[in-house]
């Protein structure tokens, strides 16, 4: 490994300041630097060993109050599947009334995490 | 059969002469290029009715702009539009100015102008506090007035089809040839033939005479950028204000629109192509940096939207009326300012040319002059606005509200003949203020979709290529049904 | 299920809530804490809670509820409160005209136009978007330009695309939460382009929204021109210098069929402006005081009508205030007026409340002029506090507390941020 290899770069979101984090893998560790708060080292490791998000988007409802009903993974999934999440999803469509919190879509992607309705979707 | 007069081109004037002609017992059709007339040069007009003192005596311009404009009143009695004397103020800075103010009452005067007057330094004052105090004297003439140019086309052209005007939009015309009695015009949506043919095709007047083989004269595109500002000014001048005119240039204008909004401009550059409706950066620059010496209170700040249009200048700068060395072949081309004052007087002139050609113009004894009018909610009285909601619930269900304009108003539009976004907003003033149609613009597209039974990926801003919203990805068949 | 009360329109209220957003809802529940007893609450859309619903994406609620929410179980959450306290909540309708005697004109699709009057009126109209016009861009006007937040619209509520290759101008939230909704909609995002020479919305959303999608952000980059005489074809951009005017030997074109701006938010004034409110030249909202009431008596004005809030959060906790406001003043507990007036001072660009009182305790919501790390913001004298950064893109909150202004017999207070050394 070359000494770039070993180093990745990324932008801390815990506040407007927006440390420039480095983080060097080194055979038997995870150094940070270049943060300016504690929450900014663990954000750097979080980021740089299993980068997670939360998946937020809309699927198909027929009969309700309005034509789409948001939704959002009920927990965080691996970064790289965010793209894959919204595809798995394009095609669903459920059917009005939907109560906030419902299951819409179970195990999304074998991630086990569930596709949540994000609100109250009540007939037209 | 073929018709009697085929007007070609729906802008202001090829719309004050189909209504003039709808007086008579004719057949009568316009063709227009766009999707809905009065969407050329016409909508992007600065709206003012002239006074009848601009334009010299020894063109065509200088009398039909007078006569024009004393023809205004009977035309907003009859129709459906907005048109105020609000008068005008031609502002001297210098003393040397103040020679060509003498020079513009005294052309005005000849003509027969009333009112005109000029105003000392401390005159105007009064009449205009928000002027920069630097004024020397100002010529007021009250018979200047503003109207909205595209209200006036559409209010023209529904009276005229009232009484039996054919209208044909989307229709371009790309060939004239001869037919058994008269000429005979290939659009781009069918071939009409009409004894008479009527050329005022605006910026492409000149290649319409081309094909009909009397092309001896030339239409250049002069660029005008106008600047629209936000409601909050209403009232911060209450005249058009002009600067005293200079050898080079009209000068930079401020106008309270008939809406109340106060609009700035126009530049006057002349471009090549006759579809460039670009706004520049030096152009806003220009107008701003002028428009705030004559009236200080004016920042760039308050623009809440820009448009350009195009003057269809002729060689010669004058107006072209008059028939041509091919029979039944009239061309009104030319037609630049004042051309929105002169176009009743043209549209009467017009018939007087069509009676020496040979057309036989017999009262239309069931014209109908008066045209049902629209309502405007914002301008009745509370009561009368219960009233109304309590007759139809969709004026009591707003639409944009920036302008106040309810879904009653918007739908009386489309059944009036809009189909475009553009169409419902000439018409009604919907996403015309300053949220420039943040909030309408969905309600106004579900209208038109449901009104028109068209997908809403169908609805265009002004017909053409002008969508505005495309399907999700595999999203088809899931709208369709 | 969401099922709002019918309502059976008065002619009069204790409190009337113009606009059922974040702020509408926080105020009406805030009056009925207070002691109000008939309370309306008027939204336009067909469900109150505002903009909310169509900001799908999360990120909501970590001050107010201490977890994080998308913007539709914000809304909810609120709505519900709302409901079970019953307010009267009247959608699809609309407030057109008011008066100074708090008389309004209610315009509804189900019940006609009424007259209604309120003891107490609280605005909470929200903002708009800035649109093509406040910035002037040069070029043509096809269809394909609109706001980040109309787009939104139609892609989360409505279920259409705006375009399929599209290029974002301004670098403010709603821009880039839009650059990722519309990636993950298969639409082609081109790049956000920024004037300035750093982005306007929040690092969370540079890295989850652009960073994740490989979106090029271009700061100091403007859009110069706009092509394309129906629809959008291309857009010029060019890089600005220090002053941000335009190197136009640098310009390139971009084919796209769309632009979104996100440039800004406008607070609302229509209403406050027809009734003549006192307006603050910054904000451009109304001035207020500590209770969140206006120049005008009984009439009270909370969240973007008042300033533009970058926290849905922040939104919620001063209209609750407004609320409360509108809610003694009808009961007749009003606090004693204010006494001392907070002036901006030294890298201040705006104080809200405008006025405070030294009899308890008060949260004072206000902007930078220019960033500064390490650095303190003086009340006056009476009270200082370090703060290891302020932004002018993020709202600064300061608590007063009673006893730091019990010892201050002045009547105005300098607000100022200095560097530390």
């Amino acid at each position: 490994m070359t000494e770039t290899d070993r180093l990745s770069h990324y932008l801390c979101i815990g506040c407007p300041l927006g440390c420039r984090l480095e983080v060097e893998e080194t055979d038997d560790d995870i150094i940070v630097r270049g943060f300016t708060c504690k929450r900014g080292k663990l954000y750097g490791r979080q980021e740089h060993t299993d980068p997670r998000r939360m998946v937020t988007t809309t699927i198909a409802v027929r009969g309700g109050r309005w034509p789409r009903l948001p939704v959002k993974t009920r927990d965080t999934v691996p970064k790289a599947l965010v793209r894959e999440v919204c595809a798995a999803l394009r095609d669903l469509e459920v059917k009005a009334p939907v109560a906030i919190g419902t299951t819409v879509a179970a195990n999304v992607l074998n991630t086990g995490v569930d596709i949540v309705a994000a609100r109250d979707m009540p007939l037209a | 059969m073929g018709y009697d007069v085929a007007i070609v081109g729906g802008g202001i004037i090829g719309c004050a002469i189909a209504r003039k002609l709808a007086r008579y017992r004719i057949r009568q059709i316009l063709i227009e290029k766009e999707c809905e007339v009065g969407f050329g040069t016409s909508k992007s007009n600065s709206g003012i009715i002239h006074a009848g003192h601009h334009s010299p005596a020894d063109t065509l311009k200088g009398p039909l702009e007078w006569a024009g404009n004393q023809l205004w009143d009977k035309l907003h009695e009859e129709l459906d539009f907005g048109f105020e004397r609000i008068g005008e103020l031609m502002v001297a800075w210098d003393d040397d100015q103040l020679d060509t103010l003498q020079h513009y009452r005294d052309r005005g005067e000849s003509r027969g102008v009333p009112g005109l007057e000029i105003w000392d330094r401390e005159q105007v004052r009064r009449a205009e506090p928000n002027l920069n105090r630097l004024v020397k004297a100002a010529l007021h003439a009250p018979t200047a007035g503003v109207v909205n140019p595209y209200e006036v086309c559409f209010s023209l052209i529904d009276s005229a089809r009232n009484n039996g005007l054919e209208l044909r939009t989307d229709s371009a015309v790309v060939a004239i040839d001869d037919s058994d009695d008269g000429l005979r015009l290939q659009t781009s949506n069918g071939t009409f033939a009409a004894r008479f043919v009527i050329n005022c095709a605006g910026m492409y007047a000149d290649r319409i005479a081309q094909m009909a083989g009397v092309g001896d004269f030339s239409i250049h595109a002069r660029k005008g950028e106008e600047y629209l500002l936000d409601k909050r000014l209403v009232g911060l001048v209450k005249r058009i204000i002009f600067p005293c005119p200079t050898a080079t240039s009209k000068g930079v204008l401020v106008i309270p629109t008939f809406d109340g909004t106060i609009m700035v401009g126009p530049t006057a550059n002349p471009i090549e192509a006759r579809d460039d409706l670009t706004t520049s950066a030096g152009g806003s620059e220009q107008i701003f940096s002028q428009v705030q010496q004559t009236v200080p209170g004016i920042s760039p700040r308050d623009c809440i939207a820009e448009f350009a249009g195009l003057r269809a200048v002729a060689d010669g700068e004058d107006f072209i009326i008059g028939p041509t060395a091919r029979r039944g072949f009239i061309n009104v081309a030319g037609i630049q300012s004042p051309g929105l004052t002169a176009a009743p007087a043209i549209a009467e002139m017009v018939a007087d040319i069509l009676r020496q050609e040979g057309l036989t113009l017999e009262p239309n004894p069931r014209f109908t002059p008066a045209v049902p009018k629209h309502v405007i909610f914002n301008d009745l009285d509370t009561a009368a606005q219960q009233q109304q909601a309590a007759n139809d619930p969709h004026f009591a269900r707003i639409c944009c509200r920036c302008e106040l304009v309810t879904e009653g108003e918007v739908l009386a539009a489309i059944r009036a003949g809009a189909e475009t976004l553009d169409g419902i907003k000439f018409r009604t003033r919907a996403g015309m203020g300053r949220c420039q149609g943040g909030f309408c613009t969905w309600r106004c597209m579900e209208l038109i979709a449901q009104e028109l039974d068209v997908p809403i990926t169908e609805v265009t801003k002004r017909g053409g290529d002008s969508w505005i919203l495309c399907e999700r990805d595999g999203q088809e068949a899931a709208h369709a049904d | 299920m969401l099922t709002e009360h019918p309502v059976h329109l008065n002619d009069h209220y204790d409190v009337v809530v113009v606009g059922g957003g974040p702020a509408g809802m926080a105020a009406a529940l805030g009056a009925r804490e207070a002691g109000a007893d008939h309370i309306l609450m008027v939204d336009r859309e067909k469900d109150a809670g505002g903009i909310l619903w169509q900001c799908i994406h999360n990120g909501f609620g970590l001050h107010h509820f201490k977890e994080e929410l998308t913007g539709p179980e914000y809304a909810q959450r609120y709505l519900e409160q709302v409901i079970d306290h019953n307010i009267d909540v009247l959608t699809d309708s609309y407030v057109y005209d008011i008066d100074r005697d708090k008389n309004l004109l209610v315009m509804s699709g189900s019940k006609g136009i009424h007259r209604i009057g309120g003891r107490a009126i609280v605005l909470a109209m929200g903002a708009r978007e800035r649109t093509r016009g406040a910035i002037r861009i040069p070029g043509t006007r096809p269809s394909g330009v609109l706001t980040a937040g109309l787009a939104q619209k139609f892609v989360n509520m409505q279920g259409y695309l705006p375009g399929r290759r599209v290029v974002i101008l301004g670098s403010g939230d709603i821009g880039l939460i839009m650059a990722r909704r519309l990636t993950l909609e298969g639409v082609e995002v081109i790049g956000v382009f920024e004037i300035m020479p750093h982005v306007n919305g929040l690092n969370r959303n540079v890295v989850q929204c652009l960073h994740d999608f490989d979106i090029p952000l271009h700061l100091s980059t403007t859009v110069v021109e706009i092509h394309g005489r129906d629809r959008v074809e291309k857009v010029t951009v060019a890089p600005v210098d220090d002053q941000l005017r335009p190197d136009l030997s640098k310009a390139w074109d971009i084919p796209c069929d769309t632009m979104l701006l996100s440039i800004g938010l406008i607070p609302e004034n229509e209403l406050s402006r027809r009734i003549k409110l006192r307006l603050d030249p910054v904000t451009t909202g109304p001035q207020v005081a500590s209770t969140m009431e206006t120049s005008v008596d009984g009439i009270f004005a909370c969240g973007n009508v008042v300033h533009v809030h970058d926290l849905v959060d922040f939104v919620s906790q001063e209209s609750e205030l407004a609320g409360t406001g509108a809610g003694e003043y009808v009961t007749g507990h009003r606090r004693p007026a204010d006494n001392i007036r907070l002036v901006p001072g030294d890298n201040v660009t705006y104080c809200v409340p405008q006025t405070i009182s030294t009899d308890r305790e008060h949260t004072v919501y206000l902007r930078v002029r220019h960033p500064e790390r390490k650095c303190t913001i003086h009340f006056g004298d009476v009270y200082r506090r370090k703060l290891a950064y302020v932004f002018p893109a993020e709202m600064v909150t300061v608590k007063l507390q009673p006893r730091v202004l019990q010892a201050f017999h002045g009547d105005t207070l300098n607000v100022r941020v200095e560097a530390r050394e």
